[in-house]
């Protein structure tokens, strides 16, 4: 039970602070899910954000319900889920009800000047910690480079990035396998 | 009251196909949520830009903040309690899908997890997702510190906003231990002082 509190306030403090949807939740969770909590690795986080890519839905949601059940089964995944969207619920319904011109409040605009710089640097410092993770040879930098390049140049769709990693990366690692074993035969 | 019943049922149905096919996060509901003003007439495009600039300027997912805006405004007729009924029963819609599809692959990976395909397609699949979280990172650092206009010139540079980043960043290198809300906090307030 105690778990399962926890999943939902974790959750939810992650969804009241996280300006800009996304991937501007990894330095939030990175501090809560990986350093604080220990309930997942930088590692699941970049498996949970890709497949979350592909799967359909709104992609915070899909990391809470992975991590949270992960961390406590069918309980765990309703708990972080909701979690994540409490903030959002109360937040919003608030402006509906009360302010008709929130987003044109001038100091709204000034604050998210502030708010984006903050993000900027966030995301950098998260990206900083995971790469050494990801990135850890010729053939992850060229996958790394070649979707940063097409995403920000195309409009592919990141489904397919993914995908065609994915399979790259089953094709890279049996050729390997096939030629370390070639080797190994040649010794004898 | 049936009528309003039925509202929230069929309020319910069409989030849940909105969740349920909108793949790529945030943004990729958006044209699903076009769609949804059109053949139901709920809201305009007008309320979609609006809806879009109140989501994007408070916290949590977009494709949350966007489906509880539009849950109150449809509802929220029939008296402000049913419009907040309404802001509950919307995103419940969005993310049911997300959680029973995310169930089902987190228990095939789980029994699949030590085959050796599933951890060389994840030796792919990482570096993919960090390509992914650079560019994201690119597009938000684009629109900070030079704003949504397409051209680019020195004078459009925000260097208030470069400032300001720089000595997050370097806050963030040298104490490791400041959590990340203290950032963002300390950065709107900042925003604010300085009409950012």
């Amino acid at each position: 039970m105690k778990t399962l509190i926890n999943l939902f306030l974790v959750f939810a403090r992650i969804g009241g602070f996280t300006f800009g949807g996304g991937y501007a939740m990894l330095p939030m969770m990175q501090k809560e899910l990986v350093e604080k909590k220990k309930w997942v690795s930088n590692d699941d986080l970049l498996d949970y954000f890709a497949i979350g890519q592909c799967t359909p839905g709104v992609i915070a949601v899909n990391t809470a319900t992975f991590v949270g059940y992960k961390t406590k089964g069918l309980l765990g995944a309703l708990s972080a889920t909701l979690g994540v969207i409490t903030p959002s619920i109360i937040i919003i319904g608030c402006i509906a009800a009360f302010i008709s011109n929130f987003q044109d409040l001038e100091i709204v605009q000034h604050a998210f000047g502030g708010i984006r710089a903050a993000v900027v640097a966030l995301i950098l410092s998260a990206v900083l910690k995971v790469s050494k993770k990801s990135i850890i040879d010729i053939f992850t930098v060229i996958v790394f480079l070649a979707v940063t390049l097409l995403s920000v140049f195309t409009d592919l769709s990141p489904v397919i990035f993914v995908i065609a990693a994915a399979v790259c990366g089953i094709i890279i690692k049996l050729r390997k396998e096939k030629t370390s074993l070639k080797e190994k035969e040649g010794d004898r | 009251m049936t009528a309003l019943l039925l509202l929230y049922g069929e309020m319910f149905i069409r989030f849940f196909l909105v969740g349920l096919f909108a793949i790529g996060g945030g943004l990729a509901t958006l044209p699903f949520l076009v769609d949804m003003g059109e053949v139901t007439g709920w809201f305009t495009q007008l309320d979609i830009s609006n809806m879009v600039a109140i989501s994007e300027s408070t916290p949590g997912p977009l494709g949350i903040n966007m489906a509880t805006y539009i849950g109150f405004q449809i509802s929220s007729n029939y008296g402000a309690l049913a419009g907040i009924l309404g802001a509950i029963i919307a995103p419940l819609g969005v993310i049911t899908p997300s959680v029973i599809i995310i169930i089902i692959v987190s228990k095939i990976l789980n029994r699949f997890k030590d085959s050796k395909y599933v951890q060389y397609a994840f030796y792919g699949l990482r570096a993919a997702s960090f390509g992914l979280i650079v560019s994201a990172l690119l597009s938000v650092a684009k629109i900070a510190f030079i704003g949504t206009e397409s051209g680019f010139s020195l004078e459009s540079i925000n260097w208030l906003c470069l400032v300001l980043s720089v000595i997050i960043f370097t806050v963030t290198m040298k104490f490791k231990k400041v959590h990340p809300i203290l950032l963002i906090v300390f950065a709107a307030v900042m925003g604010i002082i300085f009409k950012m």
